[in-house]
């Protein structure tokens, strides 16, 4: 079911291809009879040593129950999960070697800031001397050494947050789990946050499992991103991968701004399709799946990558007449009906025609892609 | 954009505020009213404890003799020190059942008959206390008269029963909105589950559970029919010393027992609340 990476893939400077998680074939499923709740459907996946990994989808898609069935929260109903080459999807949390960086931080409020970051140093029974080393270290790294004695609930959103993080990462875990994290503070405090945990990611070299349904979030943060729909991973890609190439209609509406096209695939020669576009145009598009069949076909392009010509250009692959242009600050989208049927949004920075004008438009082969549904 | 206007006038009559009971007609006097039943006997009671003279009717002087007195009085001391005692019993072990059944009815998997649970736990708040009273003096005979075994034990047992639901109360309210975020955090911070009870959930129970306790002491100290009909010779508690002795007429002695009583509760339900604000 999902489409698996490309060997290019893995864009993250220190991710390794060895393999940390391996979710195989996992099914969770809520309640029972009429009230049955599939959050997760068959669902696999490989994550691997040092990578930033997110998991983007929208509300209710599963992202949590996923990281809880890693995390030890929950008991997948089938399926393995495997850390580091071992079955642990029946051992309960605390013998994980895995830790949870939870949406509301769940910080003990009776304790100290230092007491939070050592309690999993202590139960996992180190000598006092090295959980108070490591807690000094983790301190430094997220910048509270001047709280450490502060009680938790004395602390700003951020500060909890860096708390949350340190207490995580204190035991050294194989895997830190995040669900949402960034999702209580502000824009900027938000943006410094994302800085900060690629820093500690780069610096820990832990393997991250990140949840949001923030695209542009996943897209800047990721070594890859894990699309996931209606308890499916759809996707499975680095973040220019899944940009330029969306496998799925899905994927594609869900990331950034797409056109997407009705057209008549003729013929399939290897990984690229003959598509015969409504304008009479025949073009051709790469194919995300090697499961397209010929037959009528969706495909996908940005609205940058659409260029617009003289209508008498050679380059041109269809004509279109200017319905409006809308200008926002660094360009401007141009929106075209297209001879033969459907708009179609281009987007340049450069000067586009008035509402009424003739254009061609230039749809290149190699920003052009076939979508399965 | 127009028709989003339309249906303000309806709109605006629905967020009218509800008429302000305060302004009916003969709420302030029934309000004052209540409250002049309910503390002027309590006033009373306690200015008539502090009067030098032995007639709760006429005022003379202020003067602390009644409390000296009551001091002194063999029998006052006698009956509370076996309130406390009993007091004392029964709160420590109806404050640990009661949590042990909080803990069972909040932090496990629901279970088949949990209502039922609950029921029974909070029985005997629904069972007139005569019952209660009743059954319980007719089945500590049969045990007495089977195993021969007597003492004060009885009385602290059935405290200890009664006592339970009223325990039970703040701890499972406690543990109710008390985050389990919290507890696996822990269990994900390598915390075996004993652990994850020590370390978090019993330090974040605490003011549920010493709430339960005083509540539990107060209702132990204040009670009078179970320990009526279940208290031995020799087992007098202070409620019960109080209510033999106003059979022979009011004396302010007994007035100033009271007051020290009232004081007592007044002291650990204040306590009960100031706890039960500060885990806002
Ligand atoms: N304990 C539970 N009992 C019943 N259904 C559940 C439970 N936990 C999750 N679900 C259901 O499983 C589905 C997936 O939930 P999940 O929390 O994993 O979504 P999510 O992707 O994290 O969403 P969000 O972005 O809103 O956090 C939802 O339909 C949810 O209602
Ligand atoms: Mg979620």
């Amino acid at each position: 079911m999902p489409v698996e990476p490309s060997a290019t893939a893995g864009a993250g400077k220190t991710a390794s291809s060895r393999t940390m998680i391996s979710v195989d074939r996992v099914t969770k499923s809520f309640g029972s009879g009429n009230h049955l709740v599939t959050a997760l459907d068959d669902v696999s996946v490989k994550i691997r040593e040092n990578e930033f990994f997110t998991l983007l989808g929208p509300s209710g898609c599963g992202k949590t129950t996923l990281l809880r069935l890693i995390a030890g929260f929950e008991l997948p109903t089938s399926g393995q999960i495997l850390l580091d080459g071992e079955e642990i999807g029946h051992l309960p949390p605390y013998k994980r070697p895995v830790n949870t960086v939870f949406q509301n931080y769940a910080l003990f409020p009776h304790m100290t800031v230092a007491q939070n970051i050592g309690f999993g140093l202590e139960m996992q029974g180190k000598p006092k001397a090295d959980v108070d080393k490591t807690v000094q270290k983790m301190l430094a790294m997220v910048r509270m050494e001047h709280l450490a004695g502060r009680r938790t609930d004395q602390l700003s959103g951020g500060q909890q947050q860096r708390v949350a993080l340190a207490r995580a990462l204190a035991p050294h875990p194989k895997v830190l789990l995040l669900d949402e994290p960034l999702s209580a503070l502000d824009l900027k405090l938000r943006k410094e946050m994302q800085i900060e945990l690629k820093r500690l990611q780069s610096e820990t070299g832990i393997t991250f499992v990140f949840v949001t349904h923030d695209q542009e979030e996943a897209l800047t943060m990721s070594d890859r991103i894990a699309v996931m729909d209606t308890g499916h991973i759809l996707q499975v890609g680095d973040p220019k991968e899944i940009y330029d190439r969306p496998a799925r209609r899905f994927v594609a509406d869900f990331i950034g701004d797409i056109n997407i096209l009705n057209a008549e695939m003729t013929a399939v020669k290897g990984d690229v399709g003959e598509v015969k576009l409504a304008s009479g145009a025949t073009i051709t598009a790469r194919l995300s799946s090697a499961s397209v069949q010929p037959g009528s076909v969706s495909i996908a392009i940005r609205p940058e990558n659409v260029g617009l010509c003289g209508v008498e250009d050679a380059a041109r692959t269809a004509i279109g007449t200017i319905e409006n242009a809308v200008y926002f600050g660094s360009g401007t989208n141009t929106h075209i009906a297209l001879d033969g049927g459907g708009t179609i949004v281009a987007r340049n920075s450069g000067e586009t025609g008035a509402p009424g004008e003739r254009v061609g438009v230039i749809l290149p082969d190699r920003h052009l892609q076939v979508l399965i549904d | 954009m127009a028709d989003t206007t339309a249906p303000l006038p309806a709109a605006a009559k629905r967020r009218r505020p509800m008429a302000d009971l305060k302004k009916q007609p003969g709420f302030n006097q029934i309000a004052w009213g209540c409250i002049f039943i309910l503390y002027a006997p309590i006033i009373v009671l306690i200015a008539f404890s502090f009067n030098d003279n032995r007639s709760v009717v006429l005022w003379t002087e202020f003067s602390f003799r009644w409390y000296v007195e009551a001091f002194g009085n063999e029998g006052i001391r006698k009956a509370t020190i076996v309130s406390l005692e009993v007091a004392a019993v029964a709160t420590v072990f109806s404050t640990i059942f009661a949590t042990m059944a909080a803990l069972a009815t909040t932090r496990t998997q629901p279970f088949k008959g949990q209502t039922l649970a609950y029921a029974i736990i909070n029985q005997p708040l629904m069972i007139p206390e005569i019952v209660t009273a009743v059954s319980t003096l007719a089945f500590f005979s049969l045990i007495k008269q089977l195993t021969g075994v007597n003492g004060i034990g009885y009385l602290m047992l059935a405290h200890t029963v009664f006592c339970i639901p009223f325990a039970y109360m703040p701890i499972r309210a406690r543990l109710e909105d008390m985050n389990l975020t919290m507890e696996q955090a822990a269990a994900d911070l390598y915390a075996p589950p004993l652990q994850v009870f020590r370390r978090v959930t019993l330090p974040l129970l605490m003011p549920g559970i010493v709430a339960g306790a005083m509540l539990a002491f107060v209702v132990s100290l204040d009670d009078v029919i179970i320990t009526l009909l279940v208290a031995g010779p020799g087992e007098t508690t202070l409620p019960i010393y109080i209510l033999g002795q106003i059979r022979r007429g009011i004396t302010p002695e007994i007035n100033a027992v009271s007051t020290l009583l009232l004081g007592l509760s007044i002291a650990f339900v204040t306590l009960f609340f100031l706890l039960g604000r500060r885990r806002k």
